[in-house]
């Protein structure tokens, strides 16, 4: 990182597990248990956080919850626009979604187009009973009709700002944060 | 007098001024050249001939450049009649004498061939109307260039024929090759054999080794020249008569005509300037301007090639001119044809040769000149007095860059383009008319 | 990274970081084909042009499940239904072809170099789906994977390419991307079937096929074309079959967990016994399998706008 640019932490490793714990309590009370409830990720910080809330999960509920991983790459709305193509990661979803209730996990909603992707990817995988979103930080600047059901955080940004979440899984240290300035 | 009547058809006395005469084996030094009714009058520093002092001579300063006999080109193709579109007689006779030439020997593989005394009529007259480099034909050796019955050599021969050879269709029987041979002795002429076994070929177009296993492109083995270069030696010496072997590109082959020469076989060899200075790296890319056949061989055989000129077992260097149409060299790799534009730049690829210190200018000029006009008997290739005044004047150190653009042929095919060369035709005389003038 | 190139075509023009982008995308979209929707929407309303100037049904299909399954339109152009026939060159077809704006023009060709000199002619990417005997790109690349799928790694691994060298671009792509990735390339033909100067290409050379299986962890088994009975290549099939036929003895010679593949269509009985062909050690259809999705990554790579 280079001296120009300047982090402002918006949540430390304690709120962010916290967080984490209250969102999995949520989504069980909401779906009143865990049965027929399947968490998957969106790549790569929405399958680090599904996983945490996955093992949350199975530790309140005592029984397994099926868990996937989503790369949305391939529904990008960009890919006809951009020179260079992204690259594209595994998708790893185990499980027949059809009848289930998907929780889709994200780290940090902002536009709305992910979220977008993510759905018709989900529903190229069957017919799910519902869906619903879980994010860490909601952080405002919807380009589209989209809203999520379980917000760890809101945090009311400017739009040129870089809102990022660190993960342990990374070899970093947990947290959320706010980068202004250039990375070189 | 004023300069634009030298290009009347009877000019009178021009005297070129200034320059280092280069005449093999006659001239080499700083001396002027007085030419009168086309032909050459003096030569020498200063003129003895009082005519040169007078008012009406036109002066041409050469001043810094070389002046030398017209160069002569044995092996070069005019497609004329038949194929037009690649190159007229016009148009080939003017990239001719930009290049510096003034003799060339055209190729009887025409559209109809060059196998009777009409077609080489046609070839003659039209060369006199272009009105600028002679044009030398070469009959076909067999009927058709088919390979089976002999042409009528003796009618060629009276027609104006230098030569006979089937060119680019070698003649495969022997036995007809044997014939050929002891029937053109009782004319006197050279036969021309392109030494290429077409079975050993077998469809390759470009030299067959490591370049053509990674391009996966058909490769043409040194043998397929060398095994028709040692047959063509043997029926020198069965039959006596003279082979010419056309556009050598091997070593062995080099080698085969040196042993042959060092027993006293009657046989003469050419190299082409680009067998001399590119290699088979050039086709890379696929580039369809690097198809020629016999193909661009490896730097090895280039420097054979170069070696034998030096030693003398290569008597001369020839063009092999074969212009193609862009569309014919925008096809893929294997089938766009063989061949390259090679007149214009003959005379700076061999002066390469004496830049680098290969050859001496003297040398490299004899091969461009008296060599090869006395391999086919023409009379042509000297400065002595009482030649005919066909005159190449060059600047031997201008650089130049390759520009197909800009080439008098109808055609654009070179491997050279963009290439910088060293050494640039300034003016052609032929029978004392200025029928090139690029100062 | 990205994969920074208009075209595709010739192995030899590829970095090992190309290759390995090339693999681990295909490995990420093998996941497309397993679904019940085999369908996304990466190259919604691309154009996909497949020129094939010889047959080949298997690859030109494979290149168009690969473009369907990314929701690319396809069209087939081949000489029969085109106007080469009326003396068109290569290049206006093309150029025709590209006025009508397809985005990547997939090219099967007789001629060496028809892909490269094509590629200077249009602005569309090009692939190259084999150009006479120089290369078959996409068949190295989806051979690569298979091996990668089955053994790992690729360094250090002892590969054997049986039969026509000479004249199969599928060897000198084969060979070009093993050397790449650090495998001991081994070539057994008889030697009417070797290029000139086989061994600059990175290769050991054998004659006979039991020696050069000794040790061998892949045998790559090459198509004998028939049509080059005619010429002087090789006595007779018998002859062929009895020397370089893959049996199960044969086999034997290589090591216990060896692969077999095979570029298809196979010569059963003629460069491959029907035993080893049907064997667990032959990995020919993974090939197949594998070759949709090696070229669903490679359309996808190549499509990010110029």
């Amino acid at each position: 990182m280079n001296s120009t640019q300047s982090e402002r932490v918006l949540m430390d490793a304690q709120e962010m597990s916290r967080t984490l714990s209250r969102i999995s309590h949520e989504i069980i009370e909401r779906n009143k248990g865990s049965q027929d409830v399947a968490l998957i990720g969106i790549r790569t910080g929405g399958v680090y956080l599904a996983q945490r809330l996955a093992v949350r999960i199975q530790q309140i509920e005592q029984r397994d919850i099926h868990f996937g991983e989503l790369d949305i790459t391939l529904y990008r709305d960009d890919l006809s626009i951009r020179k260079d193509q992204p690259e594209i990661r595994k998708t790893t979803i185990p499980f027949n979604i059809s009848d289930l209730t998907i929780v889709l996990v994200d780290d940090v909603l902002f536009t709305g187009r992910t979220i977008r992707a993510a759905l018709d990817g989900l529903m190229d995988f069957g017919r799910p009973a519902e869906i619903q979103l879980a994010v860490l930080v909601d952080r405002g600047h919807r380009q589209l009709p989209i809203r999520a059901n379980y917000v760890g955080k809101n945090i009311p940004t400017a739009r040129e700002e870089d809102v990022q979440v660190f993960f342990e899984e990374l070899g970093q240290v947990d947290r959320v944060s706010i980068l202004t300035g250039h990375t070189e | 007098m004023n300069e634009a009547s030298l290009n009347q058809a009877s000019p009178k006395t021009v005297c070129i001024q200034g320059g280092t005469v280069i005449d093999p084996g006659h001239v080499n030094g700083r001396a002027d050249v007085l030419i009168q009714d086309g032909k050459i009058v003096e030569v020498g520093y200063p003129l003895k001939s009082a005519v040169a002092q007078d008012d009406s001579v036109i002066v041409l300063d050469a001043s810094g450049w070389i002046v030398a006999p017209g160069l002569v080109d044995l092996h070069c193709h005019l497609r004329e009649p038949g194929f037009e579109y690649k190159e007229t007689i016009q148009t080939g006779s003017a990239s001719a004498v930009a290049g510096g030439f003034t003799s060339i020997c055209a190729m009887p593989n025409t559209q109809p061939v060059n196998d009777n005394a009409a077609i080489t009529q046609f070839m003659l007259t039209k060369g006199q109307e272009a009105g600028k480099a002679r044009i030398y034909p070469i009959g076909a050796i067999t009927k058709n260039s088919d390979g089976e019955e002999l042409a009528n050599i003796g009618e060629l021969v009276a027609a104006g024929c230098v030569a006979i050879s089937d060119d680019g269709r070698p003649v495969m029987n022997s036995l007809v090759m044997r014939r050929a041979l002891e029937y053109a002795k009782a004319f006197g002429v050279p036969v021309v054999d392109h030494c290429e076994d077409l079975h050993l070929t077998d469809g390759g177009c470009m030299n067959e080794g490591a370049v053509s296993t990674e391009l996966g492109m058909p490769g043409i083995p040194d043998a397929s020249e060398e095994v028709m270069v040692a047959r063509n030696l043997a029926l020198a010496d069965l039959t006596g008569v003279c082979v010419h072997l056309a556009h050598l590109s091997t070593a062995r082959s080099v080698e085969l005509v040196r042993h042959a020469k060092a027993q006293g076989l009657p046989v003469s060899a050419e190299v082409c300037p680009h067998h001399f200075s590119i290699t088979e790296e050039a086709v890379r890319g696929y580039q369809a301007n690097a198809k020629m056949n016999p193909p661009l061989r490896t730097d090895e055989d280039m420097k054979a090639l170069r070696q034998g000129l030096v030693d003398g077992t290569i008597d001369v260097i020839a063009t092999d001119h074969a212009p193609h149409a862009l569309q014919e060299k925008q096809l893929e790799f294997d089938t766009a044809p063989f061949g390259i534009v090679g007149f214009e730049t003959a005379l700076p690829l061999t002066l390469q040769l004496v830049h680098d210190g290969t050859l001496s200018m003297e040398q490299a000029l004899d091969k461009l000149t008296r060599a090869p006009a006395q391999l086919f008997h023409l009379p042509v290739g000297s400065l002595t007095p009482g030649s005919l005044a066909d005159v190449v004047i060059f600047d031997a150190q201008e650089e130049w860059v390759v520009d197909p653009e800009q080439f008098q042929s109808k055609s654009r095919n070179t491997p050279f383009g963009g290439m910088v060369v060293k050494g640039k035709v300034k003016m052609t005389l032929v029978d004392g008319r200025l029928v090139y003038d690029a100062r | 990274m990205a994969l920074s190139r208009k075209d595709l075509l010739a192995i030899h023009d590829l970095s090992v970081e190309e290759i390995e982008l090339i693999l681990t995308t295909a490995e990420s979209l093998k996941e497309v084909s397993g679904r019940d929707i085999k369908k996304v929407p990466a190259l919604r309303g691309k154009t996909i042009v497949n020129l094939f100037f010889e047959p080949s049904t298997r690859t030109r299909t494979s290149f168009e499940l690969a473009a369907k399954r990314l929701s690319a339109d396809v069209i087939n152009f081949s000489p029969s239904t085109s106007s080469i026939v009326k003396g068109e060159t290569l290049i206006d077809t093309a150029r025709n072809i590209e006025s009508m704006k397809a985005d990547i023009i997939v090219l099967r060709h007789s001629s060496p170099g028809a892909a490269e000199h094509l590629a200077r002619f249009v602005q569309s990417s090009v692939i190259n789906a084999g150009d006479g005997w120089h290369e078959h790109p996409t068949q190295a690349l989806l051979d690569l994977y298979t091996i990668k799928e089955k053994k790992e790694k690729i360094e250090g691994l002892t590969i054997v390419i049986v039969g026509d060298v000479a004249h199969s671009r599928v060897a000198r792509s084969n060979i070009a991307i093993l050397n790449k990735l650090g495998a001991q390339v081994r070539v057994v033909a008889p030697p009417t079937m070797l290029p000139s100067c086989v061994e600059r290409l990175g290769v050991s050379v054998f004659y006979r096929f039991e020696d050069a299986l000794i040790g061998a962890d892949v045998i790559m088994m090459l198509r004998l074309q028939r049509e080059r009975l005619g010429q002087a290549l090789l006595p007779s099939l018998r002859e062929y079959a009895t020397l370089f036929c893959l049996t199960a003895a044969r086999l034997k010679l290589a090591k216990p967990e060896a692969i077999v593949m095979h570029p298809g269509p196979l010569n059963r009985g003629i460069e491959i016994s029907p035993e080893v062909a049907d064997s667990s050690a032959a990995v020919i259809l993974d090939q197949v399998t594998n070759g949709v999705s090696v070229r669903m990554a490679l359309m996808y790579l190549l499509s990010g706008s110029a």
